[in-house]
């Protein structure tokens, strides 16, 4: 992995062995841009790329590619999220080239959240694509300089490609052979759904590195610092392949009145000493969802700082 | 068969209020084996409408006629002399049932009296559910038999998703996750090797994608 397929800053700082470091901010639902440039400003430095995400939750926001555009001119890394609910084929090779042409170096591949969870459910879903098929179309794009059709790209799109892999869905044996599906169809790095289940991780990672994974992929372990117990209990029962064991929650409860924030802050911290030693992990992607002030604080106590510059 | 529901009573009846005369269209198919569409539900329905026209004091007349099928002209041809006394038509066929009549009788006002939902089966008692799209070319060997793009929420072919929870799916706790039940069944047959083989994107112009469709079979065409 040391020749640069994209030449990313994520890319340099994976392939030159440190532990990456990487955020994410969610556009705005509106053309706000000053506060989406507030929220992204906090990471500046802190991280070593920020995903934006894709109408996440399937809630309308301001396009992926136009925020990750923002936060280039910020000097941020973006890490363009991009799901396959929203677009075909046609516009989805379509976006890839544009986000390519403006300067996006990162791309997270996703199938997306179905649209009966946002505040559009009438609309109709596309899925042309799923997400290990827009992996192979970046790939076969990148590489092979070749649409899907098979006809040429004029200045193939040099990007760092990116999937989602989640170890606590169902069914878990099959997990780990879904992240070697993915690897296979294309992903340079993967960033795995928020870790709370310490034990299943673990157990997931050991199969990863048995089958080689880590050696093929960057695998970047997914924390969500828990801001609150009705954040977890939410998390637990109504976010779809989310494992929020019943410890973590008795632990934040006992935290006591106005301190459940830090002890939320402190488990993510453990988790994050835990990552940097554990074998096929490369780095952590810190999702603080609407906590993005929070981030310098985090990265400072994790020992991530400062970032390396590559 | 093709799965369907009785629209409203209401509904019907704000469609059809400027009509006096009013004929009742069922069909032996599809719709009467899931207990819409057929002779019993004509007739139900027919009293419906004219109760509800006694009712409100009008002087309407509702007949009721059940075909062999809506699907076949030959069938179709059937009401030629029984349409003509009426001025509304409901069919409580598929959405198939009332567009052949209207294109067999365009004079006619043709109203659709059920919701065609999809392509299914019962799979217990009063309960049915879908089972294919309809794509055009069909590859559920690939999937253990079951097919992702009429049961997946998002017609993976490489599934399962992060959403899948429990067994279902990430949409709804009634909805059972079709990929957990390939993988599983896979998995049981010993073909992980096949399930961990990339599935590339599907061609759709074999589905409604590529437009409104229709088969020809030269051997049949007289």
């Amino acid at each position: 992995m040391s020749e640069h397929k994209s030449g990313s800053n994520l890319e340099k700082v994976l392939s030159a062995g440190h532990f990456a470091f990487t955020g994410e901010c969610g556009p705005p639902q509106g053309a706000n841009v000053e506060h989406l440039i507030e929220k992204a400003n906090h990471l500046k430095g802190v991280v070593d790329a920020v995903n934006v995400t894709d109408c996440q939750t399937a809630v309308v926001r301001m396009s992926s590619w136009a925020a990750s555009l923002i936060l280039l001119e910020q000097g941020i890394e973006p890490n363009f999220q991009m799901v396959c609910r929203d677009r075909n084929r046609i516009a989805i090779q379509s976006d890839i080239l544009g986000a390519y042409s403006m300067g996006i170096r990162n791309m997270l591949c996703l199938s997306g959240d179905h649209q009966s969870f946002g505040n559009h459910p009438e609309s109709k879903n596309v899925f042309d694509i799923d997400s290990m098929q827009l992996i192979h179309t970046v790939k076969t794009m990148r590489d092979e300089g070749k649409f899907l059709n098979g006809s040429d790209v004029d200045v193939a799109p040099k990007l760092f490609i990116g999937a989602a892999s989640n170890p606590f869905s169902e069914p878990f044996d099959f997990r780990v052979y879904r992240l070697a599906k993915k690897i296979s169809a294309g992903a340079d790095f993967v960033q795995t759904q928020c870790i709370y289940n310490m034990d299943k991780f673990r157990e997931f990672m050991k199969r990863a590195v048995d089958m080689g994974l880590h050696e093929k992929c960057y695998i970047l372990a997914g924390v969500t610092p828990m801001k609150s117990v009705g954040m977890a209990l939410y998390m637990s029962k109504q976010v779809p392949g989310m494992d929020v064991p019943e410890s973590l929650i008795k632990r934040l409860r006992g935290a006591g009145k106005g301190k459940v924030a830090e002890e939320g802050i402190k488990f993510a911290l453990e988790q994050i000493e835990e990552f940097k030693e554990m074998e096929g992990v490369a780095g952590i992607h810190l999702m603080a969802i609407e906590w993005e002030h929070k981030v310098p604080e985090i990265a400072e106590r994790a020992g991530v700082l400062p970032r390396p510059v590559v | 068969m093709i799965v369907a529901e009785s629209k409203p009573i209401k509904e019907l009846l704000e469609m059809v209020k400027d009509f006096k005369k009013i004929l009742v269209v069922g069909c032996k198919g599809c719709v009467t084996v899931c207990n819409v569409g057929g002779a019993k539900e004509a007739a139900i329905l027919a009293s419906a409408l004219r109760i509800s026209g006694k009712k409100e004091g009008l002087d309407v007349t509702v007949g009721e006629h059940t075909l062999e099928r809506q699907c076949d002209p030959e069938y179709v041809n059937e009401l030629k002399d029984v349409i003509e006394d009426y001025d509304a038509v409901i069919s409580i066929a598929c959405g198939v049932g009332p567009q052949f009549l209207s294109e067999r009788y365009p004079a006619k006002k043709v109203f659709p009296g059920v919701n065609t939902k999809f392509m299914g089966g019962a799979v217990e008692h009063g309960v049915w559910a879908e089972r294919c799209a309809g794509c055009g070319t069909c590859a559920i060997h690939l999937f253990g038999g079951l097919c992702p793009i009429a049961r997946c929420s998002k017609s993976l072919l490489n599934g399962p998703c992060g959403g899948s929870s429990n067994g279902k799916c990430e949409i709804s706790k009634e909805v059972d996750c079709i990929w957990d039940m390939i993988v599983t069944k896979m998995m049981e047959q010993d073909r992980l090797g096949e399930l961990i083989e990339f599935r590339p994107p599907k061609s759709w112009t074999t589905a409604r994608d590529g437009g409104p469709r229709k088969m020809i079979r030269e051997e049949l065409v007289k």
